[in-house]
């Protein structure tokens, strides 16, 4: 281990991009190999588009699982993947990828922690996930000092008129902690009901009610202020008229969307934005980066979570020769080998 | 073949082949427009909004609750607004039309 600047520096064997369905058994089908694996999600948890778009509606295309979940699948590769002890790196973005005089590859996230590793892996999905932006002219001027999309710092929030606009999880429960805070808080959705947990609109209901406050229903059409600093925020309310409604912060919750970030220019082979591979070993362009899951393209392809369960398997095969390129490597099955029910921990 | 009829962010009208069983979203994405349908269809995000003619609109099977709670994530959301993954298409709809909702 060394430093870059405080940061420790993380020395690993692979570092695998995208903790999704892809990713998680990844880390099992590499544990077999002796190799150890970091995983970086940009999303606060684990499971991809499994855990955030679908956690609840079920999958049916799992071999030997007639039917699970999406968070479900997640729990039950997180226990696969777990005599492994995966690291994970959630929250942040893989940023900057550059390969070093030693051959090794070294990786920084958005959050500033390096790895170093002759092996990275991209199972990004379709990219990291990221707050959907208000598409309305001039909102670039007022991001980060009146117009947010994620709460960093509460205190950010401390005496302002603010505008909290959305109506699922995030958006309650943010009205809800940072209306002590705020000079003012008034909540903008759409429609009268509300996606989120029954018990949190029922609490912003009670708050409503008691005047502590503000509901309106209807939709953003528009910014007024001299950016960086906004003074109203323009609503088109239920009836189609637009009302001006003063706030000089808006934190906005349209959900999150999916794109390729950073990554796309590492200078890997790219075609349509997915990643070109070949298929005996899932290499991108670059040696020694891998691609698996449906960031990927090759002849032939289907986005299927149980096709990146193939490619992972085949992929750790050649990444074992990059980590130990003087090892041979024996083939086993987890059925009869002791040396593999020592790395799942039965033996 | 029905028809559906699908005007672009450009204003560029696209007369597809309305293959009935598809949903609204696969013949759309089927003929390469840009429509992002980033779950894939299954109801659980907001990025294959479309605005349906106004004289299609009643024509059409109303809106499930999980529809309409995705919508929210959507913007510029009107009254005509819709998830194309959750419309069915049948021959009966030959000639519906539809307009892409801008991409964000």
């Amino acid at each position: 281990m060394g430093e870059v600047g405080a940061r420790l520096v993380i020395e690993t064997d692979m570092v695998i991009i995208g903790a999704g369905p892809v990713g998680l058994f990844t880390v099992f089908e590499a544990g077999l190999l002796g190799l150890r694996c970091h995983l970086v999600d940009n999303l606060d948890k684990v499971g991809g588009q499994c855990a955030e778009l679908y956690p609840e509606k079920p999958i049916y295309d799992i071999p030997a699982i007639p039917s699970c979940t999406g968070q479900e699948l997640v729990d039950n590769l997180m226990r696969q993947a777990e005599p492994f002890g995966p690291q994970f790196h959630l929250g942040q973005q893989a940023e900057k990828l550059v390969r070093l005089e030693d051959g090794r590859f070294e990786l920084t996230t958005s959050e500033g922690q390096v790895f170093r590793a002759p092996v990275v892996v991209v199972a990004a999905g379709a990219g990291s996930f990221v707050p959907r932006k208000l598409p309305l002219p001039g909102a670039d001027a007022f991001e980060g000092t009146s117009l947010f999309y994620a709460v960093r710092r509460m205190e950010t929030f401390r005496g302002r008129d603010l505008i909290v606009a959305g109506g699922g999880d995030s958006a309650l429960d943010w009205a809800l902690n940072l209306h002590p805070l705020a000079k003012s808080l008034t909540l903008v959705h759409r429609r009268d009901e509300f996606r989120a947990a029954p018990d949190s609109v029922q609490k912003m209901r009670e708050l409503v009610a008691s005047g502590a406050m503000k509901l309106v229903i209807g939709q953003i059409t528009g910014l007024e202020g001299e950016g960086p600093m906004l003074s109203a925020v323009a609503i088109k309310d239920a009836a189609g008229e637009v009302v001006s409604l003063p706030a000089n912060a808006l934190l906005a919750f349209y959900g999150l969307k999916m794109e390729l970030g950073p990554l796309a220019s590492w200078g890997l082979g790219l075609e349509r934005n997915l990643i070109k591979v070949e298929t005996e070993a899932f290499e991108t362009s670059e040696p020694g980066i891998f691609a698996i899951g449906d960031i990927i393209t090759y002849p032939g392809k289907l986005k299927l979570i149980l096709s990146g369960f193939h490619e992972a398997a085949l992929m750790c095969q050649k990444a074992f020769k990059y980590c130990h390129p003087d090892e041979k490597l024996v083939f086993r099955y987890t059925t009869s080998s002791t040396d593999l029910h020592k790395k799942l921990g039965v033996a | 073949m029905a028809k559906v009829i699908v005007t672009d962010r450009e204003g560029a009208d696209h007369e597809l082949n309305g293959q009935s069983g598809w949903s609204l979203m696969e013949i759309i994405r089927e003929a390469n427009l840009p429509i992002e349908a980033a779950c894939g269809g299954c109801c659980a995000c907001a990025t294959c909004h479309v605005y349906v003619d106004a004289a299609w609109v009643d024509k059409l099977a109303a809106p499930e609750s999980d529809e309409s709670m995705m919508l929210d994530e959507a913007f510029q959301v009107q009254d005509n607004s819709r998830l194309s993954c959750q419309v069915k298409f049948t021959d009966a709809l030959d000639g519906l039309k539809v307009t892409l909702a801008p991409e964000f």
